[in-house]
């Protein structure tokens, strides 16, 4: 019992590992300041005036 | 936001935010310094991009927008696959080198690039690299235009063609990555499954023990063998070179555990050290990948090179004047006059060439080119002054490197610092004794204690470490390098900043260096000349880079010239030539009437027209502003002298600054300069030269530091060992102090390292150190002394005032 079940936190943690692995091979430590700095900007300031003269009118 | 911005009064361009200098130029109610700044905003403007100006104030660049043909060469295919990063039938992927972004506006909109032109479909920013990479469609945009595209919006990007092994560097940080990801997933397991043993427990059933022993020894295979293999790998390397490196001692302690706990596996006498082993090697790792971070933060600007500002004559619609070299194009017409470098690529297009290329193939003869032939970069013209056409971009890396060339390197003068050759012997002998302690403390506790001994020699191999010792040189002279450079003083290597802290003695040459050109007044006494004289007297004079020729130069009005031949210039003597069938001689008046009564009141330039002298030109030095001030402050801890080309004409102004009339000597040939020199040195003397690179060449390489004073660099004298900006001549004693201080901060940083591997060692010895914290101490030490040295001499620097002004 006590064998299958650190068999299968293993696998578990393998997965995280191969999760891990994945994300390094797509470059996601390869820059950790820009994407930072990324998500505060505003999609499109043009979009966000309408849905914001939208949400006025309504 | 929309109005403009008013700051004290001034305005400012809405664009770059600089000043304007009226309001001429501007769309409603924004102002813009300058059309370049106008054209971008109406750029962004179009493509609704102006969200860009909300996320900053005043991000931009002006741009420069006179293309001319300079990307031309991107249209060449063997060009772009040396650029691209991948290309396939329609997609291509490009990484460029963005040096101007600088702000999240940047980012934002280099990240909008797809909405100017549907070509492109992805752009990404790496703001601490400076680096952008593109993917787009070469079929709907080419590279050149977007290239060109990038340069109309201000972010040129910088095209390196040598930039191509940036990728194997990616590498090898993904597999350090790879390498922490697994030692520590198995470290935390090797943990998890040693929890019985850290807790006491006695598993009573041999199954379940066994089990949890082969797991442990299973899991630390991958960390052994792929993890461990970044620390095997490179000693092995060293071990084919015959050296023994810094990763020898740790891969030894690796091993020493892994073969231990295998053996007491294999023999059932214990659980071996598998937590301490995957743990070493996590943290050692951990450590690597934080010290990599850590050096290629402040590294960051070292490339400082790439900023030399060196300048070259160039001509316009028969108009000569001066730009800095970076921005030369292919297609200029460069002139280059006697001893100045050819900086680019070129075809010959006037004059006779006779090119000396001994900095860059060390052969001294020169070689003759006549008009039509093409010429290399890097050779130095010796003959009258020639014309050429660019006909490659310049690369100025290049042009530096041939400072460095070991061929003007004084064979006195070590290139290599003495400080590194010291770290670099101590590293040598460093392993030895390293691994001499180890063994010799493991086999003092081998009689009490297997296990410790084991504990303690690993320790002892870990915790030791070099790379403190090794690191403090270069970080602290590379970032004083910087420093100087900043204030204008570049120079050729680190190790000058040594030799300026030793010297002792000063020597100072008077034309160009003290006494400045620019502010001088040049009178004309004889009879009057006209045109075809005044142009003559110009035609001559263009082709030597002395000062004061120079300053004829500019003095006399004339549009074109006229050829000259049979040129020579013998320094410190005069110029001559002939001219339209007419024999000139321009320069002192021994060299011209061949008197040797010399005018012994001023400095005068005499002239003679087939042999008749038509009279001279008075020059009445003006001295460097401060120049009293660096003379009395240098005075009273340095044995200072002057030398002159001159007559004595200015001996009673020059006696103001120096005190003792034995300092100063006249009429003193570049020979005679030479040997005043070599005789300060033999009198044990540091000399340090400060002149102007031109008549007294054989003086600053003769010296143990030669400055060149340059008012605009364009001389560029690979003799010396170091250039500085004219006006920042009144910094020489900030400088020598300075250097002093950098010396000083090594020393400290070579005792923290030392006190550091003593006290490491004491406690790894008496057994009181296990090896993860050794592995965890080693980097930080390493980290430590880098952040000391940097740190440090930015301190000093910002405490004399050396840094602070020009940012950061």
């Amino acid at each position: 019992m006590i064998v299958l079940l650190i068999g299968v936190s293993l696998l578990v943690a393998i997965g995280f590992l191969i999760a891990f692995l994945i994300a390094v091979k797509k470059g996601q430590y390869k820059d950790t300041h820009t994407p930072a700095i990324r998500v505060l900007f505003d999609d499109n300031s043009e979009e966000k005036n309408k849905e914001e003269n939208k949400s006025e009118s309504n | 936001m929309n109005s403009e911005k008013k700051i004290d009064q001034k305005l400012v361009c809405y664009h770059c935010g600089d000043e304007c200098k009226d309001d001429s130029i501007r769309i409603d109610e924004k102002l813009f310094c300058c059309n370049g700044c106008k054209t971008v905003y109406e750029i962004l403007d179009q493509n609704k991009l102006c969200n860009y100006y909300n996320l900053d104030q005043t991000p931009g660049i002006s741009p420069n927008l006179n293309f001319g043909n300079r990307f031309d060469y991107l249209d060449d295919p063997s060009t772009i696959q040396k650029l691209l990063d991948f290309q396939d039938e329609s997609i291509s992927k490009v990484t460029f080198h963005i040096p101007q972004m600088h702000c999240s506006s940047c980012i934002w909109l280099l990240e909008n690039l797809y909405k100017f032109n549907s070509g492109v479909s992805n752009s990404q920013v790496d703001f601490l690299k400076k680096e952008l990479s593109v993917t787009f469609n070469h079929i709907g945009i080419s590279l050149k235009e977007l290239v060109k595209l990038l340069t109309s919006i201000g972010y040129e990007p910088q095209i390196l063609l040598e930039s191509v092994d940036k990728k194997s560097e990616d590498k090898v940080s993904k597999r350090l990555h790879y390498r922490i990801g697994i030692a520590g997933f198995c470290f935390l397991n090797v943990m998890l499954f040693s929890f019985p043993e850290y807790l006491g427990i006695d598993v009573t059933d041999a199954f379940l023990k066994n089990f949890f022993i082969s797991l442990n020894l299973f899991l630390s295979l991958p960390v052994v063998f792929f993890s461990g293999w970044e620390y095997f790998g490179s000693a092995l390397k060293g071990l084919n070179k015959k050296i023994i490196n810094i990763d020898f001692p740790i891969s030894l302690g690796i091993l020493a555990l892994f073969i231990r706990s295998i053996f007491e596996v294999a023999t059932q006498t214990g659980s071996g050290y598998f937590d301490s082993l995957t743990g070493l090697i996590f943290f050692l790792l951990l450590g690597k990948l934080l010290q990599e971070k850590t050096y290629s933060y402040l590294n960051f600007e070292r490339n400082y090179k790439s900023f030399f500002p060196l300048s070259v004559t160039i001509k316009i619609e028969e108009i000569e004047k001066s730009i800095p070299i970076n921005k030369l194009m292919i297609g200029n017409r460069i002139i280059v006059r006697k001893n100045e470098i050819i900086p680019a690529d070129s075809i010959l297009l006037n004059g006779d060439g006779r090119i000396d290329y001994s900095f860059v193939t060390g052969e001294s003869k020169p070689v003759g080119k006549v008009s039509g032939e093409f010429v290399y970069a890097g050779g130095r013209q010796l003959g009258s002054v020639i014309e050429l056409e660019v006909i490659k971009e310049v690369s100025q890396s290049y042009l530096t490197q041939l400072w460095n060339n070991e061929i003007f390197n004084n064979p006195d003068k070590s290139a290599e610092s003495y400080f590194t050759n010291f770290s670099n012997a101590v590293s040598k002998y460093f392993t030895f004794v390293i691994l001499l302690i180890a063994f010799v403390a493991a086999g003092f506790w081998f009689q009490t204690s297997i296990a410790t001994a084991l504990n303690v020699f690993t320790s002892v191999l870990i915790v030791a470490c070099p790379c403190a010792l090794a690191l403090s040189t270069p970080f602290t002279l590379g970032n004083a390098m910087r420093i100087l450079g900043r204030n204008r003083l570049y120079l050729r290597n680190t190790a000058v900043i040594e030799d300026l802290a030793k010297v002792d003695s000063i020597v100072f040459d008077k034309t160009g260096t003290i006494t400045q050109l620019g502010k001088s007044d040049l009178i004309f006494t004889g009879a009057i000349l006209n045109s075809f004289q005044q142009k003559m007297i110009k035609s001559l004079v263009r082709n030597s880079t002395h000062p004061l020729s120079r300053k004829i130069f500019n003095s006399l009005e004339a549009d074109d010239f006229f050829p000259v031949t049979k040129y020579d210039e013998i320094p410190g003597l005069g110029v001559t030539g002939v001219v339209y069938g007419h024999k000139l001689k321009i320069g002192s008046k021994k060299f011209v009437i061949g008197s040797y009564e010399d005018d012994k009141l001023a400095t005068n330039v005499f002239v003679s027209i087939d042999d008749e002298l038509i009279g001279h030109f008075l020059v009445t030095n003006s001295y460097r502003e401060g120049i009293s001030n660096i003379i009395r402050s240098l005075g009273s801890n340095y044995k200072l002298s002057l030398l002159s080309g001159d007559n004595e004409g200015e001996r009673y102004n020059l006696l103001k600054f120096f005190n003792d009339e034995k300092q100063m000597y006249f009429n003193q040939s570049p020979e005679d300069k030479l040997e005043f020199v070599k005789s300060q040195q033999k009198s044990e003397k540091n000399v340090l030269m400060i002149g102007d690179g031109l008549n007294d060449a054989g003086a600053l390489k003769q010296s143990d530091v030669g400055i060149a004073v340059t008012e605009d660099i364009s001389s560029f004298s690979p003799a010396c060992d170091a250039i500085l900006d004219a006006s920042n001549l009144n910094l020489i004693p900030k400088f020598l102090k300075y250097s002093q201080s950098a010396i000083k901060i090594i020393y400290i940083s070579f005792v923290i390292s030392f006190l550091y591997n003593l006290f490491g060692l004491t406690f790894a010895i008496q057994g009181m150190l296990s090896p993860i914290i050794a592995a965890i101490l080693m980097p930080l030490s390493s980290i430590s002394v880098v952040l000391f040295a940097t740190l440090s001499t930015n301190f000093v620097a910002k405490k004399m005032k050396l840094l602070g002004k020009g940012g950061s």
